[in-house]
């Protein structure tokens, strides 16, 4: 396996694979609740494929990324909810 | 800002988009295809961790041998012009891209139809493509207890590929009954590909197959997110364990760019010609946008699409797949229709737009779509209705609503930006 690279999400480090996606590097950090929604609710990804707008975290300072649309790269800084 | 000029601009890089750009470049055409994922294959052939699929990858090499443009991870937000003038804006890695072509082929494919049941906004709760494409993004399922439901032979192939990457597929249900699905076996013999896989490995899940049971709800708590799913056949209700859920019961055609561009779309899917001719001049279309029909459908109508853009003659064989395919494909809608029962709205309390928490009581059935959007916000949110607008069409045969520009939520600096 290629060495992890790491990236900074809510302010903790993460070792995850590189050449995957954000979305997909989040869930195997255990990280379920992607955002906040309307009424308070936890979400996370849904469809996987850029539709349902449910995996959108902030990335680099830009809000409302798309995490399944994302790659993660070495020191990607990402907050959720 | 950048802009890219072609003669033949292609939007989707699954199969159809795929296809479409390989018979136009190879008919001398400069060619640029835009798609929003992050290589070549789209959904189907959706590929990131691992390599493409055996039968994506002939057509691959085809087109990075075709001198066609990918530019991927662009999500077309606004589209404008006319035969011979198309103008398409796209926000790429946070920054626009304008494309203008003289002729434009939608292969924007589809879309999994998302219906809501009692508990299906709990993380974990995903749809069965999406749990595909997570896995095949890098999420490692292995271990991992997994229920998928609804309707349709996707449910299976993606069952396949999860216990191939080491899940536990602890049950696979099909809304459908099993007479209804009876004999459909055997037409599917006759075709290759990841469908006939998932029927081969549904004689593996033994009694973990069940036809005519589908979600009655989902269970879990806040950011742990599911834990268990129960499921009915409409006289009895079993509660599985689980750590994910994969719903679909089935696929929903993306006409929201042709629509926009005052393509004529009929029962929700684009209309074409036996060209893959839209009613708009120098508009093309092809694949799953224009009806559901499987990856086979795809390559041959983009390929027959790419020939019209192109200006070059049709396909016999193409068209001969295309015909034969479609009329498979009636056959399949038929099969796996879906039951009143899974149709009927959720009970209230339940979430139905899940961008602005809009929930089943505070909808009347007997509103328009353009009244519930002003009474109630559904539909309103990031995801433009993809998601609650095409439940409500299946659950209460609402129609969807006009489209409006920006097709996609872009950063207003991107917006504002100029060619």
């Amino acid at each position: 396996m290629a060495e992890p690279i790491h990236i900074l999400v809510d302010g903790r480090e993460l070792a995850v694979a590189p050449g995957q996606s954000l979305a997909a590097a989040l869930l195997g950090a255990g990280v379920t609740a992607f955002r906040t929604s309307v009424c308070g609710e936890p979400r996370g990804p849904v469809c996987g494929m850029g539709v349902c707008h449910e995996c959108r975290v902030t990335v680099d300072g830009a809000p409302q990324r798309r995490a399944c649309l994302e790659l993660v790269r070495e020191g990607m800084e990402v907050a959720t909810r | 800002m950048s802009l890219v000029r072609a003669e033949v601009a292609v939007v989707g890089a699954g199969p159809a988009g795929l296809s479409a750009a390989c018979r136009a470049a190879e008919a001398g055409c400069t060619v640029a295809v835009l798609d929003e994922g992050f290589a070549e294959g789209g959904q189907i052939w959706r590929h990131l961790v691992a390599p493409p699929p055996a039968e994506a990858r002939p057509w691959i090499e085809r087109f990075r041998a075709s001198g066609a443009k990918l530019l991927s991870g662009a999500a077309v937000f606004e589209a404008s012009g006319k035969e011979g003038d198309w103008h398409l804006a796209a926000e790429r890695g946070g920054k626009r891209l304008d494309v203008r072509a003289e002729r434009l082929v939608l292969a924007s494919g589809a879309r999994e139809l998302l219906l809501p049941f009692p508990g299906w906004t709990l993380p974990g709760v995903t749809g069965a493509g999406g749990l595909q494409a997570l896995y095949k993004g890098g999420w490692k399922v292995s271990g991992r207890r997994v229920v998928l439901a609804g309707s349709g032979p996707l449910l299976l192939a993606v069952a396949s590929g999860l216990a191939e990457a080491g899940a536990e597929i602890v049950c696979v249900a099909e809304q459908a009954p099993g007479s209804a699905l009876a004999g459909f076996g055997l037409r599917l013999l006759a075709r290759p590909g990841k469908l006939l896989e998932g029927i081969r490995y549904r004689a593996t899940l033994g009694p973990r197959f069940r036809t005519g049971w589908w979600v009655a709800s989902a269970e879990g708590k806040g950011e742990a997110g599911l834990t268990s799913v129960a499921l009915t056949d409409g006289a009895r209700t079993e509660t599985l364990r689980c750590d994910a859920l994969g719903i679909s019961y089935g696929l929903v055609p993306n006409t929201e760019l042709a629509r926009w561009l005052g393509a004529r779309v009929t029962g929700g899917a684009i209309a074409a010609d036996a060209g893959q001719r839209t009613s708009v001049a120098g508009l093309l279309a092809a694949g799953e946008a224009c009806g559901v029909a499987g990856a086979d459908v795809a390559l041959a109508e983009g390929q027959l699409a790419g020939l019209s853009a192109a200006g070059a003659a049709a396909d016999p064989a193409a068209a001969a797949a295309r015909d034969r395919g479609r009329a498979l494909a009636s056959a399949m809608a038929r099969a796996f229709a879906l039951r009143p029962e899974v149709r009927r709205p959720p009970p209230p309390g339940t979430v139905v737009c899940r961008c602005e928490d809009v929930r089943a009581e505070e909808l009347d059935a007997s509103w328009k779509v353009r009244q519930a959007k002003l009474y109630t916000r559904v539909g309103m949110g990031a995801c433009q209705g993809r998601v609650c607008v095409a439940a409500l069409a299946a659950m209460l045969g609402w129609d969807a609503d006009t489209v409006r520009s920006p097709l996609k939520p872009v950063p207003l600096s991107v917006l504002l930006s100029e060619e």
